[in-house]
Parts: structure tokens; sequence; C-alpha cells
């Protein structure tokens, strides 16, 4: 496993839901900023979000040439799971084999640049996900962000943008901190982290731009959790191009990723591209983006999925971070999935994959021994459809059900090329739903259940056919391109 | 369908059934004992301890024979708790019919038993294997899974959304109608069509009263062998068919099913009616007692057993064919819509109609003379579930 000199592949999520930051101030009687807060669903979490940046980033490669040669790093400040590897389940939901490396990469801002660092040096990829909570009426709902980002790395023959320089600066600082575990982040007087951190940004860029041989940047991508600091430091480290921040607010670990991936959308060959994320300390990046990149660029661009939100009331989005609590349905509470028959059908839960049948051709969701079609024993081939489309057989919506935000939306889906099974159906309205609509999969968090979360695959309406996403207006792309 | 038929070698000679519905004042075993001394008190020849072997039927209201020998106390006797959704009572039922007619004992009998309310919950509660999270089943509800029907239908039939939504209505408002008129039903008021329509919304367009009422209740039937039926009342239910299907969940699993059908029901009629000798269902039934867990269910079950041709089960609906004077009269008695749903007991209620209506002790809603009738119980959900039919008949050689 050599040294990898560059990004060969990259991706940027940003979750369908946004909250009116309007409708947040009205809710509370506050002061009100303009534009929308991205907000992740109820059914995701870090590690969903993680698997659909990695998912988006594999897609632009070519079948067969999706596995890392390095490790796989899950950045987060809002880790799932503590004392279980997050990224394990990103790993599986990737149908990664199993001689992968997987961990996280967990605890503050700064851990996306570790992820980084960790998957630059072993051609790996780093995943940068992140859910920013925020206490009612606080600055982090306010202009924090929800949103993912990956980078796959390798040799700089393959790359899409060479790493030119990386340079880095640490200092204890109480600007941020939060308990582990904590719903709200503290932070100190903002204008305490601006002096403190502003000669540590000045030294960073000096040094990157002297390692990178005086180069100036095309494109500046500035980002930092206090942001009287992300303001200051764009002043000394403006792009010729561009000079942006992060494209959905403070968004934690993905922060700076989500940046630089907005960054990578715009970007022309030649171009460079600086990535300043100060964060208990400084780190500084200089990247030069190559010819490859017309061919390499995500097919959703972050501006494009920043344009396409649901707005969801201000109470549901409280309720989905749990800090509303709202009656239950007079249903009991799911199981929690349990340990054994999870492993035992991991690849089924964890990556879509059924069982198609050699005799007849039924492919059999969940996999199963005996064929439903010609009854045949034990003649089964693995059938991954985690990436396959599917079309709306019947549905219904059911307000019954437990669901951590009802109504629960549930379709029976056929997909192309065989197969059928009954999923829920993620970041939908019920109108967008009908007989014969075009869905693919998504990898969402069902429930937690005396504290294990129940993961699996969920429709999603396919975005061409979705009479449900509305333009955001143009305020809401204002406010959402936070800087 | 291997069977080769049960027709005229068993007969019910005696039946219990409370009143179905919330019984907060009563147990499980409460319900046990009041449905098997009704049976024994208008059954006076015999008594507790004539009996050689019971059926316990429940799906969550108790476990093993013991739910019923520790009620009922019967003297050291065989009890075999059975369970198999809401076909649960049927299945107790078949399996006491086959035990008498295999010759091994002279006096079985079947008891269903379900106590919904005392959960707390709206609805039925299961109680599920650990899993890996991922079945439907898990999230989805019952109302939910068979409001399925309703599009799928409508896409198929090209049937108009408002047309498919009367029918379903006239359903509920049938049942009710009829329950009304039955002392032991849950619900004795009838319904108007303004109300079905603007009930509180469940799933898909099923509203609260779309739904079967959710009750406590318990029905027991007393089995021995035809031959010795006479000994016991003048008029026994003789038992011509019986039949049960499990699927293998096809219809959850195969693009081909459509959501318009249970082909489980449709093997199972197919079976109990050649054992009856039935040919054609929609003529020589007198009356049918039909699984109406929701109402775009039994809309389909008029299909599924013959009694409506593909795609026209919704026209008969409206015209009046299954009403109790329309030309087959479905669920005399109010059906699960309006007698209500304990589970176990279920099964057992809808031979109990037959039973009354035979004798000619069904009241106001009493039919002119019935002759043959079919009890229909379904357990599970489209496209994943196990089917019950029974044909019986009054006469031993009907």
């Amino acid at each position: 496993m050599s040294s990898a000199n560059g990004i060969v592949a990259y991706a940027g999520y940003v979750p369908r839901y946004r909250v009116q930051r309007e409708e947040m101030a009205a809710g509370l009687g506050a002061q009100s900023g303009p534009g929308a807060r991205v907000v992740a669903g109820f059914d995701e979490d870090s590690t969903t979000m993680g698997v659909e940046a990695a998912a988006a980033l594999l897609a632009t490669l070519p079948e067969g040439d999706r596995a890392p040669a390095g490790g796989l790093y899950l950045a987060t400040t809002s880790p799932a799971y503590a004392d279980k590897a997050n990224a394990a389940a990103v790993h599986a939901a990737l149908d990664l084999p199993s001689s992968a490396f997987a961990a996280d990469v967990a605890g503050s801002a700064r851990s996306g640049m570790a992820a980084w660092r960790a998957a630059a040096a072993d051609g790996g990829m780093a995943i940068m996900s992140d859910v920013r909570r925020g206490l009612p009426g606080s600055g982090d709902e306010r202009t924090g962000g929800d949103g993912a980002a990956a980078f796959l790395f390798g040799d700089a023959d393959h790359a899409v943008a060479e790493i030119v320089a990386q340079v880095s600066e640490t200092a204890e600082i109480l600007d941020r901190w939060r308990a582990p575990g904590g719903a709200a982040a503290g932070q100190w007087e903002e204008r305490f982290g601006v002096e403190a951190y502003q000669p540590l940004a000045e030294r960073a860029v000096r040094a990157v731009t002297d390692a990178a041989g005086g180069v100036a940047p095309d494109h500046a991508v500035v980002v930092s959790p206090n942001p009287g600091v992300a303001k200051r430091v764009r002043r000394l480290a403006a792009g010729a191009v561009s000079t942006t921040g992060s494209p959905v607010g403070h968004a934690g670990a993905a922060d700076a990723g989500l940046g630089l991936a907005d960054a990578l959308d715009r970007a022309q060959p030649g171009e460079t591209i600086l990535v300043l994320s100060v964060a208990d300390g400084c780190d500084a990046l200089m990247l030069r983006v190559t010819d490859r990149i017309a061919a390499a660029r995500q097919p959703h661009p972050v501006a494009d999925q920043l344009t396409c939100g649901i707005d969801v009331p201000y109470p549901t989005y409280l309720a989905w971070r749990g800090l509303l609590e709202r009656e239950p349905p007079r249903r009991p509470e799911p199981d929690r999935p349990a340990g054994p028959p999870s492993a035992r059908g991991a690849r089924w839960k964890f990556a879509f994959t059924g069982a198609r049948c050699l005799r007849c051709g039924f492919v059999h969701l969940p996999p199963q021994r005996v064929c439903k079609g010609c009854r045949a024993a034990d003649d089964m081939v693995p059938c991954p459809l985690a990436r396959s489309a599917g079309t709306v057989a019947t549905y219904t919506v059911d307000h019954l059900a437990f669901s951590p935000s009802p109504p629960l939306i549930e379709a029976v889906i056929d997909f192309d090329g065989g197969g059928r099974y009954t999923l829920e159906v993620a970041d939908a309205a019920p109108e967008t739903i009908t007989v014969g609509t075009r869905v693919t999969l998504t990898f969402r968090m069902l429930y937690t259940s005396h504290g294990v979360h129940n993961y699996f695959w969920k429709a999603r309406v396919a975005d061409t056919q979705a009479p449900g996403y509305r333009q955001a207006t143009p305020d809401a792309k204002r406010g959402a391109d936070h800087g | 369908m291997g069977s080769s038929g049960i027709r005229d070698r068993v007969a019910i000679v005696g039946m219990g059934c409370t009143r179905f519905g919330e019984h907060w004042d009563s147990s499980a075993a409460d319900l046990l004992v009041d449905a098997t001394e009704e049976l024994f008190a208008a059954t006076p020849v015999v008594n507790k301890d004539d009996v050689d072997a019971y059926w316990l039927g429940t799906l969550a209201s108790g476990q093993s024979g013991m739910t019923l020998s520790t009620a009922l106390c019967p003297d050291y006797k065989p009890v075999t708790r059975v369970e198999n959704y809401c076909a649960t009572g049927s299945e107790a039922v078949r399996n006491a019919c086959y035990a008498v007619a295999s010759g091994a004992y002279d006096r079985a009998l079947a008891v269903g038993v379900e106590k919904l309310k005392d959960s707390g919950f709206s609805g039925l509660v299961r109680s599920d294997p650990p899993g890996d999270g991922t079945a439907a089943e898990l999230s989805l509800t019952a109302p939910a899974a068979f409001s399925f029907l309703d599009p799928a239908y409508c896409a198929r039939y090209g049937v108009h959304e408002n047309d498919m939504r009367e029918a379903m209505t006239h359903i509920a408002w049938k049942n009710h109608a009829n329950g009304a008129l039955n002392p032991k039903a849950q619900f004795r008021s009838g319904v108007t069509k303004e109300q079905v329509e603007q009930a509180q919304v469940v799933a898909g367009r099923l509203g609260v009263l779309d739904c079967s009422g959710v009750s406590d209740g318990a029905a027991a039937a007393l089995v021995v062998p035809a031959e010795e039926a006479h000994l016991y009342t003048d008029r026994p239910l003789f038992i011509k068919g019986l039949s049960l299907v499990a699927g293998a969940a096809g219809g959850a699993s195969d693009p081909a099913y459509d959501f318009t059908t249970f082909p489980e029901v449709v093997h199972s009629a197919r079976d109990a009616f050649a054992q009856a000798g039935v040919t054609d269902p929609a003529t020589e039934l007198s009356l049918a007692e039909v699984h109406d867990c929701f109402t775009p269910t039994e809309l389909v079950l008029m299909e599924d057993l013959g009694f409506a041709e593909r795609g026209r089960a919704w026209k008969d609906v409206l015209n009046g064919a299954f009403e109790l004077t329309g030309r087959l009269p479905v669920n005399p008695d109010g059906g699960l819509k309006s007698f209500g749903h304990p589970v176990g007991a279920s099964g057992l209620r809808m031979l109990y109609e037959c039973w009354l209506q035979f004798r000619g002790e069904a009241g106001q809603r009493q039919l002119d003379d019935p002759r043959l009738a079919v009890t229909h119980n379904l357990g599970g959900r489209p496209g994943n579930c196990v089917s019950f039919v029974a044909v019986v008949g009054p006469d031993r050689t009907g």
C-alpha cells in the first residue's frame, strides 16, 4: 500500500429536508435569519449519510474497480454508536470485501481531517458525515447543517485532484466543546476564538503557500465551527475565482469535505483549491485539479442537491432530533434487531443482497434456500440489488404503525430484473407515490429500540419523477449557501 | 390437492359463544369457562368429563394446553393448543374434526379464545421471534397491509376509486346492519354510509369503520362422529369439507402477484368445495361467513370464493347481492366487522352462526331454510397468508 497523492473520486451528500429559519424564529419568538437550514431526515444519521456519500462516490467508478486499496475511515462528531465501529455498518452497506479495514474517527470537527490524512496515507476512503444538533434558538440550530462527503485516494496518475501541499497547526483553545452524548455544544465568546485562531490560520496559509511553491489559490474553501473565524479567515485566503464556506452551514466533521466537494463540482482542470479548516488548530490543503475532473464529477453536484429541498415543519424537526417528545401511537415499540440473525443476514440487511435461483431465475428477497418459483433447493447465487431501480406495485400510508415520524409510507417494490419487497418510502410526502412510481434505494435507520439502531434500506422516489420536490426559494438558496 | 375429504364423517353437536366485545371484567380463562359452560348447558347429554380431548385456539392469550386445562380443570385430558394467525379458531375445530374422524376419540371439544383488550394498544399486537429487523410485517400494521388491495383492485379492473369506496362502504354498512340484529355482536348499532366514509383514517383509504372490531371473546364446538350426532341433538351441523392452505409468501416476493386476490383462498376453497361436492358456490350456498377483517378483504373474497365473477364483485356488492335479502347472504351475523374479532375465537364464531341458522335460532336475521353454508377464515395478509374454508350443512346426505 503506497502513499496516495491525490483524490481519485469524491461525492457530497446533502439531505433533502429543510427547516425555514423564519419558521424557527416564529416558533420561538426570536430573530429570523434568511433561508433554510439543511436537516437530516428522522431516519438519517452519520452512518446512513456516510453510506449515501460513499455510494455516490463508488457509482462514479467503473464496476469492478470499486474496492478501495486502503481503509475506510468514517469521521463524525455524531457517531450513531460508541464502543462499536459505525464504519463497519458503512462497510457492510457498501458491500466491501471483509479484507478492507474500516474504523471510526469520531469526536471533533477535526476528525474529518484525521480521516482525510489516514485515507490519503493508505489509498483508502475518507467519509465525513455529521448530524449537527443544537438547542432550539441556538446558533448551531440556525446556522449548522447536516450532510456528508466522501473522498477516495489513489496515485497521482488517476487523480482528479492532486494534493500539492498540506500543513497543520494545533492549539488547545476552549472555543467549542460538548460533553460526550450531549445534545448541544458550548461555545465561548465568539471574538475570543477569532483572536486565538487568526495567527494560526495566518501561519498555515503562509506555510501551505510556501510548500506549494508560492502558488495562489483559484478557489478557497474556508470553514470553522466558529462563524466569526470563518468570516475573518476568508479575508486572509481569498481565491481568485471563488471563496466559499460550508455549503450547508457548519457541518462538524463533514464541514471541510462538503466545501471541497462543492469546489470540485465547479473547478476547472489546472485550477488550485485551498482548503482551510480552522478547528482546534488549522489544517491547510492545497490541491490542483487535473484533466480527469470532467469525467469524474459526481452526477448530483452539491449546489444542485441544495436546490431540491422539502420543507419540514419546525416542530416535526424538533421531534426528529429528540428535542420535542411527541405522543406515540397506541402501538407497541418494535423489538430491537437481534445480533445473530443480523449477522447471518448481513449481506441482506446491510447490502440488500437477495438470491437468484439458478434453475428458474426467481429473485428472492431476502435470500432463501428453497425457490418460490420452481421449488428447487440450494441452487441460488447472491443477487445484489442495492443499486437497482424498481417500480411501485402498490402502496399505503399507515397512520396506525409505530414510526419515529408518522405516518409510515410503505410500498411494494418490484425491482427491474426481478425481485419484490415491501419497503418504507424515504423522504416522501404521501402524494408523491402512486402505482407505477419509479424508485431507487437508500440506506436508512428505521428506528432505534433499546439502544440498537435498525438499519435497512428504504425506497426513494427517483429524482426525475418526484413531483413533491420543489425548487427552493431564492431565499432558501441564499441562506443555505452559508459562509 | 390431495385431501380425500371429511364429508359427513363428523358433526358439531353443541356450541357456545360469548358476546364479543370489551370484556374488561373477564379474563381469557373466564371467557373459556363462559363459552364452554354455555355449550354444556345447551347440550345436557354430555358433561365436561365426557370430553375425550380438547383443542384450544389462541393467538396470544395464553400458551400451551395449560391455558385451557387450568381454566376448565378437565380430568387429566389431552389439550392441544394451536395457532395459525387469524385462522386459529378454525384450526382448533379442524384438528378436533380430524381427531374424531380418525376414530381415536368419540368427543372432541374445540375452543377458541382471545383477550385482546388487555394490551392497551390499538389493533393486533404481534409477538415475533428475534429477527434482523427487516421484515415488513414488523412495521406495517394489518389495516395497512390489507389497504394494498384497494388501489390494486382499482388499477387491475379499471374501477373508479369512488366506486371502490362506495363498495367498501356498502360492506361496512351491511355488516353493521346485520350485527345490529345480533345480541352477541360487539357493535349493535347500524352505521350510516356517511359515518363510514368520514371515519378517522387508519391506513390508505381505510377508516376506522372499514376495520373489524378489536374484541375479547370465546367460542366452543363439540365434535362427534356423524353417525352418533343425533344422540346429542336433533339438529347437528355436519362437516362437508375442510381445507387449510398455507402460502409460501409467494405474493410478497413475486412481482406476478397483483394484490387483487388471495391465491391461498382460491386453493382452499377449491379443495373444500371438492370434498363437499359443491360445483357452483354462488348458487348452491345459503349463506357464507367470511373473513371480513377489512372491507376490501370481503370484496376480494367474493371473487376468490367464487361468489362473484372477477372484477365484478364491487357491482354485486352495490346491487345488494350479499345482503340478508340478497342472493347469497354474507356475514349475516355481522362478521368480524361488527360481531368483532377476538382472533382465536373468530373461526368458531363463524360456525356458530351457521349452527344457529340451521337450527332456526338466528332471531331477527334468520334466513329462510338454509341448507348449505361456508365459513372462510384468513390468517396473515395479502401475499403472505393461510386460508381456511369449511363447508357445513344440517343434513348428513346434503
